[in-house]
């Protein structure tokens, strides 16, 4: 079968050789820092406290995605404390310190070595208590990604990014688990087809792969063109699939699901083990350290205690970056935490980072364009989002920039283009975000003039059923015929009924507007008990003014915010955009005041 | 705890700079210096020389008078470029002051009035041979005929700074073959009787191929550097052959052939270095096939009607101004956009 290549993307020299080497191990360090944040930025909830004893994999917090992915402890050990560590991304988060004990006791997960015949909640379920996140990069919770039937699952070998091996390095030594957590994947997800990609120069790989998938008829192998980014979700579905994922839709919508090579190997490793996910490899790279390799690490590592499993620093060391070249976040120091996401740790030599010209004005030269994978035009972006037209650069496609740093790569002049697009994008979530906010105020405005508008007509209504019924009464009394009596009680339109049910609204305690009703039943059909609920309701909140009418308006944003669990996972803007969304506090809102 | 200095990714970048771009330019440029040279003689390095003096100066004073860096605006080359560019377009013998006032409008109007490098909208060199092409036919009409002996370099030097045209001027002075086309067709001569002339040689103007062939060379090694893509000249040099094939096999007595037309005149400088200057030109690579259409479509149709013999300078420049319009209409579709199943 030929492949399709993506468009654009970078040919790069091949990784050095240690980026392919075998695995090597990293001690398990005197301490392990835990941040409790899962990887949408929310807070995790914690469930162990500083004093406690643990083994290793008993929940130490629990993640607030609907499948509760819990973060289990990496090591047995005892919780000293709970302190602010540095993220990363910047910021700092409160993390457990864990000291572990030595003796790496497991919490006990009961194995589950008959999966075939469990159920595919069963399944997810134990993926979730075994804390087992993607191991791709972005860190989505795995039970969660797994929530769809799909077609096609993919696994993906293709690394992420150039000189990074650590998934290349797992298949060599653990290709069977792969496959059979692919397997197991499949079956949880009942998928149709299932299909492993690698990279075309992985023969080492590709072999040990296609041993063990003598086992398990069904399963494929696909080498895909070593171009970068080919690992990218959505460039792997293009050319494994030959389809597009639409823009700002996610990939199971169209029936297809890809999961990174580790996290089959670790889901195989939670189910028919029952161990919890407390290890990932980490390929440490840059002529700024010593012995560049791909490391077992158990979770929880500083960058710093991994480093010096690998040698140490060289004089070069001159920038450090957690995950790859091209997208990889500059770190400002070591003392910060190894998570699932941390497929690589390098320290870049003065003489790779160092700029080869001064900037320069772009040249349009289009080599920008001809780079990008997502068939942007950069330059055009550039020139947009310098002149301040947010609006047109989102025109032109800047949400459907996936940062892959290849324009900025090949830029001849040097311009720092991915900036520009993450601080146009972060801008966009902003307004979008602010345009959510205004959206919902405007909603709560409207649904309150047409509450007052609604009350007011009643209110006219019922002065003029009243008006009408003292008449008709008069009128009644006047012609002193009773056999029509009935019948004008029953001809009666429903206004007087519900006038009446109003009045006792109106005159009682709105609490007791339904027992109220019953006076006038016989008059009164359905809807107008409805109607007399519904506005005793609305007086009540009114009344109350705080608390019922902010409640609904919090749903509201709870549904209308980018859900990660709908959003692109490798866009994890969507966190702070999420906590801006909430409407303000209640103690800020003018009282409403009553009709 | 060790700290870094942390910057935004990409950590690596590809050894791509504005310098080694232009760098390639005036390397690709070489060939046809050298056979311009052999064929109209050693008057070429004069004006190479006062171009590149005028160029440097007026960017650097240019560059000053903005408030921009002087140094970097310098070393990038790209006023270099346009000073060669603009030094192979006009006769050798032409005087000194045509040069500078060719660069000076092509610096000072074209290039540094819409903002300096990458910012303008017109090829710098086409515009200041546009201006001096109009304001002095006499001086930009003094070619000497290719094949005869040329020019050296001490009458070469009397004519471009003293303004004495060499002796027997008349013999030595050769309408250029695109000239001697305009003529025939005027006196409504047929092809067959004016191309016995010496002028012509094998296949477009005698000296003129080879130059021309020689800037495709240069322009297949942009090619290969991935300086300029396949687009712009594959346009230009398919339109060309195209449509005057088209016309020469309708009548072949009034129609030039196709390869004269191609190899003759400015042609191939304007396929491979001036209409695939990036930064007048499209970046789509639809938008370039089109940019190269458009420079081959209009330079024949000034050819046949305009005031000049040879339109390719104005064919330019008209394709600049409409390359933002052709931009917009032929950006590629977005990944995940449209067409969706
Ligand atoms: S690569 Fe750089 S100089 Fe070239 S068009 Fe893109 S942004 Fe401009
Ligand atoms: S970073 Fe964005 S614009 Fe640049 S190449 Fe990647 S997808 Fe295209």
């Amino acid at each position: 079968m030929t492949l399709l290549r993506i468009p654009g993307g970078l040919v790069l020299p091949p990784p050095p050789a240690a980026a392919a080497g075998p695995l090597l191990p990293c001690p398990l360090p005197a301490c392990l820092y835990l941040p409790l944040v899962q990887a949408d930025g929310r807070p995790l909830q914690r469930l162990a406290a500083p004093g406690q004893t643990v083994r290793r994999g008993t929940p130490l917090a629990l993640g607030q995605d609907a499948a509760a992915t819990a973060l289990p402890a990496p090591a047995s050990g005892r919780i000293v404390d709970l302190l602010p560590l540095d993220l990363p991304g910047g910021g700092q988060a409160p993390a457990l310190l864990l000291q572990p004990e030595g003796r790496d006791e497991a919490a006990a997960f009961a194995p589950l070595p008959d999966w075939q015949a469990q159920s595919p909640a069963a399944l997810r379920r134990r993926l979730a208590e075994a804390g087992l996140t993607g191991l791709g990069g972005a860190g989505f919770p795995a039970a969660l990604k797994l929530n769809h039937q799909v077609r096609t699952l993919i696994l993906n070998g293709a690394e992420c990014e150039p000189y990074i091996g650590c998934d290349e390095a797992l298949l060599r030594a653990r290709a069977a688990e792969v496959v059979a957590g692919a397997a197991l994947l499949a079956r949880i997800v009942d998928a149709a087809e299932v299909v492993i990609a690698l990279e075309d120069r992985m023969h080492e790989a590709a072999a040990a792969v296609a041993a063990a998938l003598a086992q398990w008829p069904g399963l494929r192998l696909q080498p895909v063109p070593t171009v970068y980014p080919q690992g990218g979700e959505r460039q792997l579905i293009q050319v494994v699939c030959g389809r597009e994922v639409p823009s700002g839709r996610w990939p199971p919508a169209m029936g297809v699901l890809v999961h990174n090579v580790a996290t089959a190997q670790a889901a195989w490793r939670a189910v028919v083990h029952g161990e919890a996910l407390t290890t990932r490899i980490v390929s440490v790279g840059g002529r700024g350290v010593a012995v560049p390799g791909n490391y077992e690490v158990r979770l929880g590592t500083l960058v710093e205690d991994l480093i010096a499993a690998a040698g140490g620093y060289t004089a070069q060391a001159a920038r450090l970056v957690l995950g790859g070249p091209l997208m990889g976040q500059a770190l400002p120091h070591d003392r910060i935490a190894l998570d699932a996401r941390a497929n690589s740790v390098l320290v870049l030599g003065e003489d790779d980072i160092r700029p080869h010209a001064p900037q320069q004005p772009c040249i349009r030269c289009g080599d920008c364009a001809r780079a990008c994978p997502v068939q942007l035009q950069p330059q055009e972006l550039l020139r947009l989002l310098d002149g301040g037209d947010l609006d047109g650069a989102a025109a032109l496609g800047l949400r459907d920039c996936i940062e892959c740093g290849c324009c900025a790569y090949v830029c001849p002049s040097q311009i720092p283009l991915v900036d520009s697009y993450r601080r146009g994008k972060s801008e966009l979530a902003r307004r979008g975000a602010e345009r959510a906010r205004a959206d919902l105020a405007r909603a709560r405005y409207e649904a309150r003039q047409r509450r007052l508008q609604r009350e007011q007509a009643e209110k006219v209504a019922r002065v003029a059923a009243r008006r009408e019924a003292v008449q008709q009464e008069q009128a009644t009394a006047a012609s002193a015929a009773a056999v029509v009596a009935p019948g004008a009680d029953s001809i009666a339109p429903g206004a007087p009924a519900v006038s009446s049910a109003a009045v006792a609204a109106d005159n009682t305690n709105p609490a007791n507007t339904a027992s109220a009703v019953p006076a006038p039943s016989t008059a009164m059909d359905k809807s107008a008990v409805l109607a007399a609920i519904a506005r005793g309701r609305a007086k009540r909140a009114a009344a109350a003014a705080a608390p019922e009418s902010t409640a609904p308006p919090h749903a509201a944003a709870a549904d209308g915010a980018p859900a990660p669990a709908t959003g692109n996972p490798a866009t994890a803007s969507a966190a702070p955009d999420d906590a801006e969304a909430r409407p303000p506090a209640p103690a800020q809102k003018p009282a409403e005041p009553s009709p | 705890m060790k700290t870094f200095a942390t910057a935004g990714a990409p950590h690596l970048r590809a050894a791509a700079s504005v310098r080694r771009v232009m760098a390639d330019v005036l390397l690709a440029l070489l060939p046809g210096i050298a056979v311009h040279v052999w064929a109209f003689g050693p008057g070429l390095l004069l004006q190479l020389g006062l171009a590149a003096g005028f160029a440097l100066a007026f960017e650097a004073a240019l560059l000053r008078l903005r408030g921009g860096p002087v140094r970097a605006g310098l070393e990038d080359l790209s006023a270099l470029v346009t000073a060669v560019l603009f030094a192979l377009c006009i006769p050798p013998l032409c005087p000194w002051w045509v040069s500078a006032l060719g660069l000076l409008a092509a610096l000072g109007l074209a290039k540094h009035a819409y903002g300096g490098l990458g910012a303008n909208l017109f090829n710098p060199a086409m515009v200041g041979y546009a201006v001096v092409l109009v304001a002095f036919p006499r001086e930009l009409s003094q070619w000497t005929g290719a094949g005869l002996t040329p020019p050296d370099l001490a009458t070469a030097a009397a004519a471009v700074f003293a303004g004495q045209l060499p002796p027997h001027w008349d013999t030595l002075a050769s309408a250029t073959p695109l000239d001697a086309l305009r003529q025939a067709a005027a006196a409504q001569r047929t092809l067959a009787e004016i191309r016995s002339q010496p002028v012509f040689g094998h296949a477009g103007a005698a000296g003129w191929e080879l130059i021309a062939l020689a800037y495709a060379l240069g322009g297949l090694y942009l090619l290969w550097r991935r300086v300029i893509g396949w687009q712009v000249p594959a346009g230009v040099i398919l339109s060309v052959l195209l449509l005057t094939g088209a016309a020469w096999l309708f009548d072949a007595e009034r129609n030039p052939p196709p390869l004269q037309h191609l190899l003759s005149g400015g042609l191939m400088l304007a396929a491979w270095f001036v209409a695939a200057d990036p930064v007048t030109g499209c970046t789509s690579p639809r938008g370039r096939l089109l940019f190269g259409a458009g420079v081959a479509v209009l330079t024949l149709a000034l050819r046949r009607w305009g005031l000049h013999a040879d339109g390719v300078a104005f064919a330019v420049l008209l394709m600049n101004a409409a390359a933002p319009l052709i931009d917009e209409f032929t950006r590629p579709r977005i990944y995940g956009h449209g067409r969706h199943d």
